[in-house]
């Protein structure tokens, strides 16, 4: 019976994983990732494991692989074409050196093992939860609190990464500049070409690289999603980083407003409305 | 053991070491970052099938607790590698590991 379950679901999982390594398309991948993870869950449990086969399925197929899925859509990812018409021999190349790699594990792990007697019948010792919660909460407290705190820091530093940056945050970062050269300019109009550029030049100090036509491409989507003087703060931050005349006389007036010191005749956003 | 009952414990060791050879070649071999990510996921779980083995042989906890602690890092790694590939994808619109060679040039 054990050696039928565990046929099934070791073949199971060697198949399924190497859908996933396959797949071209990376939903699919996780899909079949899923169904590795049930499969190694299966085993665990042959393998007196009960509790750590819940956690699997819980954690690892409830909750990571619906953020995998989450990301695949939010991202739109493609097809993956896998390995390049000429780079064949990458292929090759990985296959004998994860093959290499497997036979050394092997050589290392089958010692390990050792030559005693087979493993006792799983008995209460190994199987119960309570045994388990008692050696962790015991000997492994600190361990354990340690894994919350760095759970809470994965949670801020993907909060963090993740965000996109405020509209104020991107005004403030477009009006820096313009704040500073705001009073030669309501005294020489002319200037207003120089300022539109800082606003520009800001903007692309602050996010650089290819940040630029990036936020034009998400702009209209957060001026639909959001409602009152966001949009329109929204619209100049990402106006002024594309250089564009009529947006960065806007984000100078928004620039300018969040310093707090809006220059009384700033000329520039009088002749663009 | 009685033969033909129970599994011996190596067999699922060498099964261990099987999917972690196919998450290694996923994770060499593919250009999609999440694909590589979830190459590596199969590679982390190949780890703890061994470790529930090792646990299993020598009759003792300590490799279920250590699963334990895989499972919690490995759902922090996962949180904070997709929201890098979230950042990475708004600057580049690629998430092709292949274009992201900024520190070749």
């Amino acid at each position: 019976m054990e050696m039928a379950v565990f046929a099934v679901f070791g073949l199971l999982a060697l198949a399924s994983s190497l859908a996933v390594v396959a797949h071209k398309s990376p939903i699919y991948s996780t899909l079949n990732l899923v169904l590795t993870l049930f499969s190694v869950a299966v085993l665990f449990v042959l393998l007196g494991a009960p509790f750590i086969a819940t956690l699997q399925l819980l954690i690892y197929a409830g909750a990571i692989l619906v953020l995998f899925l989450f990301v695949i859509m939010l991202l739109n990812v493609g097809r993956d074409e896998g390995v390049p018409a000429g780079h064949r021999a990458q292929l090759a190349a990985a296959l004998v050196g994860a093959l290499v790699f497997a036979g050394m594990l092997w050589l290392l792990l089958r010692p390990a093992l050792g030559t005693g007697p087979p493993p006792p019948p799983l008995g209460e010792r190994l199987v119960s939860l309570s045994g388990l919660a008692q050696e962790l909460f015991d000997e492994y407290l600190l361990p354990f609190e340690i894994v919350g705190l760095l759970l809470l820091v994965a949670v801020i530093g993907a909060t963090v990464i993740a965000r996109r940056p405020t509209p104020e945050e991107l005004a403030a970062a477009a009006g820096a500049v313009p704040a500073a050269p705001a009073a030669p300019a309501t005294a020489a109009t002319p200037a207003t070409p120089e300022v539109a550029a800082a606003a520009a030049a800001a903007g692309a100090a602050t996010w650089p690289g290819e940040a630029a036509p990036s936020w034009a491409a998400w702009a209209p989507e957060a001026a639909g999603a959001a409602g009152g003087a966001r949009p329109a703060a929204f619209r100049g931050g990402s106006a002024a980083k594309r250089g564009d005349g009529g947006g960065g006389g806007e984000a100078g007036a928004t620039g300018a407003a969040g310093t707090g010191a809006p220059p009384p005749g700033a000329t520039e956003p009088e002749e663009r409305r | 053991v009685n033969a033909g009952a129970a599994v011996p414990v190596s067999w699922y060791l060498l099964l261990a070491v099987a999917l972690f050879a196919i998450g290694t070649v996923g994770a060499l071999t593919r250009r999609n970052g999440i694909s590589i990510f979830l190459s590596i996921e199969v590679m982390l779980n190949a780890a703890n099938l061994a470790l529930v083995a090792y646990s299993r042989q020598l009759d003792q906890r300590t490799g279920q607790i250590l699963v334990f602690f895989v499972l919690a890092v490995a759902a922090a790694e996962a949180a904070v590698g997709l929201a890098l590939f979230i950042a990475v994808f708004r600057q580049r619109r690629t998430i092709d590991v292949n274009r992201l060679n900024l520190m070749r040039h």
